[in-house]
């Protein structure tokens, strides 16, 4: 057995000895414990404190829908993945290097994620019988020997913690709330990472509550120190820096990214933003985020119902301002009626759909794929809409741009998806300058001479945004039929077609403002990997793997999802065979059938996480069997 | 940042400048024409730009009133029209917006919207045409029908109870609610007056006949010749009396309001004394419970009282956050706390 039973009383710091440090291209940790022991915390000052030292991270946060189930319980783990590395990477990796548990449930719930020989970082002091029971262990994993694989270095994290924190006379339960620093303080020497950051952000988030500052220092510390003198590791770990692009990086979640997007597009439209919208997990933090803009103009609403929240937004776009509202899961079926509503009166609104699993409240807390056939059909009538989604973290910045442009200028509500994945983990992230920002200024009509409400632009057949305040322009807007000359209510057939198809075409044409596709690999292969939204990281990293190995394999990555870029019917046919990994059953691989009759092959996953690296490699593989 | 500052209108108004192009399409007889009269008479004599004011709608016979109205209007989806009414005034605080509703379209489907949007006052005025019936969908019972009512839906009578708007309203916190009727041209055009006047969400029901649904729903109250002894006019600061000789009073026994005959050696000081202005909700309470046939149906103002809006609080909001920290700089916000450079 290659556990190692700390002894409680550190040895003295001379009998250090050196230990060897090893250099490493990525590592891949996690921290797991109960809901209520600062996991995410933890995770997120390391990462931090790995992005200082220059490494390429990416994060992953996974937490349960309950708030607090009972402690201890599978149902109650909470846990924050990061991977690190000194090159680029898109994804958190299959495996783990290292796993920090705080309790039997947290090490039944993640070990199968450890990789074999991975080290194990366990709390022992919550190891006793009724600790095991609420996990649902019959026998104690720590001396039953499941964990022999592993390399387990066993801690008694909470009396260590609570005699660390002793002088500052803390009560018992303040006390052990300092034990997730504690182990990240043995991580961190573990990783070869200097506590100073973590103490100053410390010191800051606690100003107001010097004792517990000074306790999280203390317990800090005291893990480092542990570490150092109890030889627990037979090496350290360098990850060293990465080579990124150069210039001004910080770290970004999809949600901030989304949040930053919209002043970002206020600012560049010289129109105030309103964003408002109803609390659903996992879309939230955007208005909470929002919320503290205000500084900026921004108005916020949190709207007595996701049904209000569209309606609202709608209602504000007809006032002149910059209209947007978030949601996830059954918000978007609440919101249908509305979007169709905006599809009718034709006024520029963006919705963010941070697609969680379903259907009904299904998976609130996990990723998946399963709305994009929703954000394109799901409204009664013919009623498309532009239909966007982010790759990545940082993406969702851009494409919350992406979708403001073509709001504002063809009149109409866009449907942004991004997904729980992407919405709370993290990425380091170049920072844009905001002079290369897409110019947003659109025209508000303000010329009364001949004025329809149904006047529209030639080119993009955007109809006129004209505002009330403006003398002249007084006009009326419904979700009845307008006339296609006057805009007043039209019930004629022929009229009604040709409205149907003009807004069919409106978003038509669309097409000829998209850049063009961009194809990683060559133009002409045996197989070609379809991918849209989060699923471009694990691709990503697959097919860079795959072509460095002399597999003849292409990947596309759509961000345009409705209408499709140009050419895409071309560039699908010059592949022999087409796979596209969804983590829903196929939706896209059914658009792409439907308009271009290519056999594109469906590959889904559905189970409330990414793919893993291997599972597309292996899938990918069975093409060149 | 803001909207684009346009020249305001100045021209002097008539009635005429507030009718649309485009037909309107209630049945002829229908008590909606009368009410359409009314606004359009008022809206001059607010002197509010013509431009600075918009109609919005749900769904329903009188959520078409936007098309008539010749100011900027929005008829939007059914029941919602508070909700989108909130965007418009928190966007755009300069706009006099009026929402246009029914007893289906407020109190059944649309409920929730009406209940929030009352209960954070926002600075707009509610027209809830209640004719006790949908009329647009051909004759099914509505939220405020009386019970057993036999419609197409309910051919053995309705089994619900009905809504009283005003309690809705009131317990909903609302600080402007006020009762009239399609054919009291006068009464309606002062209660319109008033509520553009208040400050935060005015609330108006107006009994409206549904000739061809419901016709004479509301007959027995406000039939001319029984007319002054089934209603009660409210008065800020007048006692509670009506009847055709102005001979019947309304006191209180304990807690119960009781109707007393002034013939019947009745003191005036003992009648109640209206106060629009009180910000408990007791007297406006009692009044809202007043119905045909136990007492008289109260018409006018039942309560007025001052209050912050939402959309005022939250330009509150913004201006202090920019004292605080002046204006937003996106540079900054982007490079957020930790950044770093590589
Ligand atoms: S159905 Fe009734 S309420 Fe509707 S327009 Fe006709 S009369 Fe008026």
């Amino acid at each position: 057995m290659s556990s190692v039973e700390a002894p409680l009383r550190a040895k003295s710091v001379s009998s250090q000895v050196n230990i060897p440090k090893t250099e490493l291209e990525k590592a891949s940790i996690r921290f797991a414990g109960d809901s209520g022991d600062g996991m995410q915390l933890t995770g997120t000052r390391f990462s931090a404190t790995s992005v200082m030292a220059g490494n390429d991270v990416i994060t992953f946060p996974d937490y349960p829908a309950e708030i607090r189930a009972p402690a201890g319980t599978l149902a109650g783990v909470s846990s924050f993945d990061l991977s690190i590395s000194s090159n680029e990477i898109y994804t958190t990796a299959d495996f783990l290097s290292v796993l920090v548990v705080m309790n039997p449930a947290a090490l039944k719930m993640n070990l199968q994620d450890l990789e074999k020989g991975g080290i194990l970082i366990i709390n022992s002091d919550s190891f006793e019988e009724n600790d095991l029971r609420k996990a649902e262990y019959s026998e104690n994993p720590l001396e039953s020997g499941e964990l022999n694989d592993y390399r387990v270095v066993q801690i008694p994290i909470t009396k260590l913690t609570l005699r660390a924190v002793e002088e500052t006379g803390l009560s018992h339960r303040d006390g052990v709330r300092c034990k997730n620093f504690f182990s990240l303080g043995v991580v961190q020497w573990l990783f070869v990472r200097s506590l100073d950051q973590t103490r100053d952000w410390i010191e800051d988030k606690f100003k107001n509550k010097p004792e517990i500052a000074k306790a999280n220092v203390l317990a800090l510390q005291a893990g480092y120190n542990y570490a150092i003198t109890t030889e627990l590791f037979q090496a350290r770990y360098n990850v060293p820096p990465a080579v990124l692009p150069s210039g001004e990086y910080r770290q970004i979640t999809g949600n901030q990214a989304f949040s930053l997007g919209c002043v970002a597009a206020s600012l560049r439209s010289g129109l105030s933003l309103l964003y408002s919208s109803y609390p659903i997990t996992p879309a939230s933090d955007i208005l909470h985020e929002l919320a503290q803009y205000k500084n900026f103009g921004v108005k916020t609403i949190q709207a007595e119902d996701e049904i209000a929240a569209m309606s609202s937004s709608i209602g504000s776009a007809f006032g002149g301002v910059l209209a947007v509202t978030g949601t996830s899961g059954p918000g978007l079926d609440l919101k249908s009626e509305a979007i169709g509503y905006a599809v009718m009166a034709e006024l520029p609104v963006v919705v963010l759909n941070v697609q969680r699993g379903g259907p009904s409240t299904g998976l609130p807390t996990k990723a998946e794929q399963t709305d994009l056939l929703a954000a394109m059909y799901g409204r009664h009538g013919e009623a498309p809409v532009p239909v966007l989604a982010p790759a990545t973290p940082g993406d969702c910045f851009y494409m919350v741009l992406e979708a403001f442009r073509l709001a504002l200028k063809y009149m109409t509500p866009v449907i942004v998806l991004s997904d729980g994945g992407l919405a709370n983990a993290s990425e380091p992230w170049i920072i844009p300058d905001v002079d290369q920002l897409p110019d947003l200024t659109s025209n508000i009509h303000t010329d009364p001479e001949n004025f329809s409400p149904s006047n529209r632009n030639p080119e993009t057949l955007g109809r006129n945004w004209a505002i009330p305040g403006t003398p002249g322009l007084e006009h009326r807007l419904g979700g009845l039929e307008k006339d296609i000359v006057t805009g007043e209510i039209n019930y004629e057939p022929e009229n009604h077609e040709k409205m149907v198809l003009l807004r069919d075409e409106k978003i038509r044409r669309i097409v000829k403002d998209l850049p063009p596709l961009e194809l990683i690999g060559p133009e002409k292969n045996e197989l070609l990997v379809v991918t849209w939204g989060s699923v471009f990281g694990p691709a990503f990293s697959v097919i860079n793997e795959l072509q460095t190995e002399g597999y003849p394999v292409s990947m596309l990555h759509l961000r345009h999802l409705n209408p499709f870029q140009e050419k895409l019917g071309e560039v699908l046919r010059n592949f022999k065979k087409v796979l596209v990994p969804e983590m829903n059953l196929g939706q896209l691989s059914r658009l792409l059938r439907a308009e271009y009759l290519v056999d594109a092959i469906s590959f889904s996953k559905l189970q409330g996480r990414p793919f893993l690296i291997s599972e597309i490699r292996n899938r990918v593989l069975e093409f060149f069997d | 940042m803001n909207i684009p500052v346009k020249p305001v209108s100045t021209v002097e108004l008539s009635k005429a400048d507030f009718v649309s192009k485009q037909t309107v399409r209630w049945c002829p007889g229908c008590g909606d024409y009368s009410i359409l009269a009314n606004v359009q008479k008022v809206m001059p004599e607010l002197n509010i730009p013509r431009e600075n004011i918009v109609f919005v709608s749900g769904i329903g016979c009188s959520s078409r009133f936007p098309y008539y109205m010749n100011t900027y209007g929005l008829h939007t989806i059914h029941g919602r029209a508070p909700a989108f009414a909130t965007g418009l005034k928190v966007a755009r605080p300069d706009l006099s917006v009026w929402i246009v509703t029914g007893d289906g379209d407020g109190l059944s489907i649309g409920g929730n919207q009406l209940l929030h949007m009352l209960r954070r006052n926002l600075d707009v005025n509610v027209l809830l045409f209640n004719n006790r019936i949908y009329g647009l969908t051909k004759g099914q019972y509505s939220p405020t029908s009386e019970q057993g009512k036999v419609t197409k839906s309910t051919p053995f009578g309705s089994p619900d109870m009905p809504l009283n708007p005003m309690l809705f309203a009131l317990s909903a916190g609302a600080t402007f609610i006020a009762r009239t009727f399609d054919v009291d041209a006068k009464g309606m055009q002062e209660i319109f007056k008033e509520a553009a006047k208040h400050k935060g969400t005015s609330f108006v029901e107006i009994y409206q006949n549904c000739n061809i649904f419901n016709d004479g729903t509301f007959s027995a109250i406000y039939e001319r010749s029984v007319r002054e002894d089934r209603i009660l006019r409210l008065k800020h600061g007048k006692p509670f009396i009506f009847g055709k000789e102005q001979n019947k009073g309304i006191r209180l026994n304990g807690l119960k309001p009781e109707v007393v005959d002034l013939r019947d050696g009745v003191n005036e000081n003992e009648l109640l004394v209206h106060d629009q202005y009180s910000r408990d909700r007791i007297l406006a309470n009692l009044l809202s419970g007043f119905d045909y046939p136990d007492f008289p149906v109260p018409m006018g103002i039942f309560r007025q009282v001052e209050n912050s809006t939402y959309e005022e609080k939250i330009e509150e909001q913004i201006k202090s956050q920019i004292e605080k920290k002046g204006v937003g700089n996106l540079e900054k916000l982007l490079r957020g706390n930790h950044a770093w450079t590589n």
